[in-house]
């Protein structure tokens, strides 16, 4: 059975059909790719999984039970963690705060144990911080060290977009949505990130989602590929399969003019 | 060389504030006040004391321009006499304007008599020659004291702060000292300081602060510098607490009344951080939780209590007033849920009316008493001390002091948890706090219920403390003024909303209690709008910010710091990592 599986999700705004019937399935220690030109509705796939916007038909199943209608925080609470194509940081926070806050939906801490500093609630905050800690050693020493108590916006670009999927993985999802995740970052960057997408999988063994224009990255990630064009599925398959698919290279790059005999 | 310009601006800008402070009656009515007996009375303080200020601005521009250190003093002292000059003309004209035309139907203090106390009670010729030579002379020494050296600088604004700090709290030095004769050294029977305890009082300051000074900053470096563990650390801190004990029953009773009142607006406004400082929620209406404080232990312990009077002990009344005010909390905040910024306040400002109408309603009166209000408070039974209320205030103040600690205790824990860190993520991005697990909705009453409660504590000590309530005491002003606490004082930050209380309601004065300057009452609001201004512009985190805030309002700037640190190359440190 797979770990996530949607069948005619529909969502407008006004009269834009953003999703008009997608049909999507992923299984558990995959990695999927999304794919499609400008506008072609992937960002509002993710928000539609995600809880962001209420879809306006079509079902999601996650992990066996249904998500129609649950709040955001409801189906982040259920193993889904999502990124942001734009990133969004709580810039003011600190690095470690930032990750910390991800553990927000595993730990339990109320007012009365904050107030009475309970032993269990101490306990807590003291493995809210390590997981944190772990959490970024994954991205080495980029954002470990002095970095821990530096506000979020003083980082680097790539490192603002390392810091968002620390965050998405601090709340322990089983699938993970990453929303351009290379977007902004130099080739080198991007061959790194690249790998470690792969670990996200190999190492850390989530299931990933990742939509992205850099077909590179496509290519090396990808155990399969799903292209959206004006909302609807057109091609689904292996990087090659897709890449050769006709109705994706138009969707790319229009057709070719008819050529006067 | 003078930049004449720069200085006739400087000059009119002194001139328009000193017309300005003698238009709104200020000048008039603080005049009243004799400061230093036979020379200085409030009036002409701040009627000098603006144009001091001016001035010495003004010179301070000009020394930049300045590269011989010779010619400072002539030329500041010029600077500071050509704005008191260009001051004097505006205010001469402005002057001769008034006693020549009748405005007094549109600005009602623009009168005769507000020229004659401009002018030192003189009248036109001779008081506006007085008046002009003053300016000069003011203008001048403030000029002249830029270019003076910072030692005598430093002994010259303690003299004037110690002097002038012993003139205005005549009351409460006379108060504290409670022996007239005492007090009738210092002060003469006319009102003000004698000018030979002027005299004493400069002598001594210079004397000490010469002798002690360098020992005592050395001493605060050594404690700054101390482990936190270190026995020189908590030896401060015990005599912080010994001090915190024994102060109350030293001071008069003028000053713990301020101290109630001041702890008071401490409590509301540590409540209200949490709401906004912490959650970012705008609440205009917090004054509802403090009345649903104050009208749950009215009703509970007072025997006048119209309808239901079940005259409960006021620590049996505590616990319910508390629910009381969660369930106040959850019934503004649910509706309000999905409501962001601007609308958020505008709504709880209609809800904080909402609760004061409600109170004054016909529907209500016969369970509130309507605009008769209650009556007949009891005051709080602590043992061995019997009733405490608001006649004994030395004993109160311990009271609300309790109720700070606890206050600013549930504030400390909250902000650095769990709890904190959703409050501060949802306040940083409401949406991606959402999408990360953090249900905003409990967040939000969480910190409606958390502030509805310390208001209510408030509330409680506020009925227990007056004795009656009645609606006037919860207008929108006093949500107003909390908030303004909240932000001079630095939003999100405990010590600041302590500093915040203490600097506006301790010193101006709360909206229905006098400060330390009994004098401000009528123009409170002016003043709190000026420092809300000033702070607004020079240092919008507040007076004690919180590391957050501050670097939500600084991002710009540690962002072009963090830059230049590492030398101005940010992908050096990617590379650095890449290798690696």
């Amino acid at each position: 059975m797979p770990l996530l599986e949607i069948t005619g999700l529909k969502k407008a705004f006004g009269g834009v059909q953003a999703l008009g019937g997608v049909d999507f399935h992923i299984n558990e220690n995959e990695i999927v790719s999304v794919i499609g030109p400008n506008g072609a509705g992937k960002t509002s796939f993710f928000n539609v999984i995600s809880g962001l916007f209420a879809p306006d038909e079509g079902s999601i199943v996650f992990d066996g039970d249904s998500l129609a209608n649950h709040a955001p925080n409801e189906i982040t609470r259920r193993g889904i963690a999502r990124t942001f194509q734009n990133v969004r940081l709580f810039p003011n926070l600190t690095v470690l705060e930032n990750v910390m806050v991800g553990q927000h939906c595993r730990t339990h801490a109320g007012m009365w144990s904050t107030i009475l500093q309970t032993a269990g609630q101490r306990a807590e905050e003291q493995l809210i911080e390590d997981k944190a800690k772990d959490v970024l050693s994954f991205f080495g020493s980029r954002l470990a060290g002095y970095r821990y108590d530096q506000p979020a916006f003083v980082l680097s670009y790539a490192n603002r977009r390392r810091l968002e999927i620390a965050r998405a993985m601090a709340t322990e999802p089983k699938l993970l949505l990453l929303d351009e995740p290379t977007a902004g970052m130099n080739p080198r960057e991007t061959a790194e990130l690249t790998e470690l997408i792969g670990d996200l999988r190999d190492k850390k063994g989530f299931t990933v989602v990742v939509i992205s224009h850099e077909m590179k990255v496509v290519e090396q990630i990808s155990d399969k590929v799903v292209v959206l064009d004006h909302g609807v599925k057109i091609a689904e398959g292996d990087y090659d399969d897709v890449s050769t698919n006709e109705d994706v290279i138009e969707a790319y790059l229009g057709r070719p003019a008819e050529r006067d005999e | 060389m003078i930049d004449m310009r720069r200085t006739f601006r400087f000059g009119l800008l002194a001139g328009g504030a000193m017309a300005f402070l003698g238009g709104i009656g200020m000048i008039e009515s603080f005049n009243e006040r004799t400061l230093i007996d036979p020379i200085l009375r409030m009036g002409d303080l701040f009627l000098y004391g603006t144009l001091f200020v001016i001035a010495y601005i003004a010179a301070r521009g000009e020394i930049n321009i300045l590269e011989e250190p010779d010619y400072r003093a002539a030329e500041t002292t010029a600077t500071g006499a050509a704005v008191g000059f260009v001051a004097t003309m505006v205010t001469v004209v402005y002057a001769l304007l008034i006693t020549a035309v009748d405005v007094v139907e549109f600005f009602p203090n623009m009168d005769e008599a507000m020229v004659e106390s401009l002018t030192f009670e003189q009248g036109a010729p001779i008081g506006l020659a007085l008046l002009g030579l003053a300016s000069v002379i003011v203008g001048a020494v403030g000029g002249w004291l830029v270019s003076t050296a910072d030692g005598l600088k430093q002994s010259i604004s303690k003299v004037v702060g110690w002097v002038l700090g012993f003139a205005l709290l005549e009351v409460v030095v006379t108060d504290i000292v409670e022996s007239r004769d005492v007090s009738r050294l210092i002060y003469s029977p006319n009102g003000g300081l004698r000018l030979w305890s002027v005299a004493v009082i400069a002598v001594l300051v210079v004397y000490l602060s010469r002798r002690y000074s360098g020992r005592l900053t050395s001493f605060a470096a050594e404690v700054s510098n101390a482990d936190s563990k270190s026995r020189l650390r908590r030896g401060v801190i015990a005599f912080l607490v010994f001090a915190a004990i024994v102060l109350p029953m030293l001071l008069g009773g003028i000053l713990n009344e301020l101290m109630i009142n001041v702890s008071l607006f401490v409590l509301m406004g540590l409540g209200l951080n949490i709401v906004v400082g912490l959650a970012g929620l705008l609440d205009l209406g917090y004054v509802a939780f403090f009345a649903v404080g104050a009208y749950g232990t009215a009703v509970l312990t007072s025997p006048l209590s119209p309808t239901f009077s079940p005259q409960l002990n006021w620590w049996v009344a505590l616990p319910i007033v508390f629910v009381l005010a969660a369930i106040a909390g959850l019934l503004v905040g649910t509706p309000v849920i999905r409501m962001r910024g601007d609308y958020l306040a505008i709504v709880t400002l209609g809800f904080g009316e909402i609760v004061r109408i409600l109170l004054l309603s016909d529907w209500l009166t016969p369970l509130f008493g309507g605009s008769q209000g209650i009556r007949r408070i009891p005051g709080v039974d602590v043992p061995f001390l019997g009733e405490v209320g608001g006649t004994r205030p030395e004993f109160f103040v311990y009271l609300t002091l309790i109720f700070v600690l606890i206050a600013g205790y549930i504030s400390y824990r909250a902000q650095n948890s769990r709890i904190g860190r959703a409050w501060a993520a949802m306040r940083e991005d409401e949406d991606v706090a959402e999408a990360i697990g953090i249900s905003t909705v409990s967040a939000k009453l969480l910190a409606f219920v958390t502030g509805a409660i310390i208001a209510s504590f408030a509330g409680a000590l506020f009925s227990a403390k007056v004795g009656a309530v009645f609606t006037n005491s919860f207008d929108v002003l006093v949500s107003i003024i909390i908030l303004v606490v909240v932000i001079v004082g630095g939003m999100g930050s405990i010590s600041g909303v302590i500093v915040g209380a203490f600097v506006l309601i301790g010193v101006l004065g709360g909206p229905k209690s006098p400060g330390l300057l009994a004098e401000f009452a009528e123009f409170k609001l002016l003043f709190y709008g000026a420092i809300l201004v000033f702070m607004m512009l020079k240092r919008p985190e507040g007076l004690l910010p919180s590391v957050r805030r501050s670097r939500e309002l600084h991002q710009d700037e540690m962002s072009q710091d963090a830059w230049l640190e590492k030398g101005g190359d940010f992908t050096a440190d990617d590379a650095e990592g890449a290798t690696t």
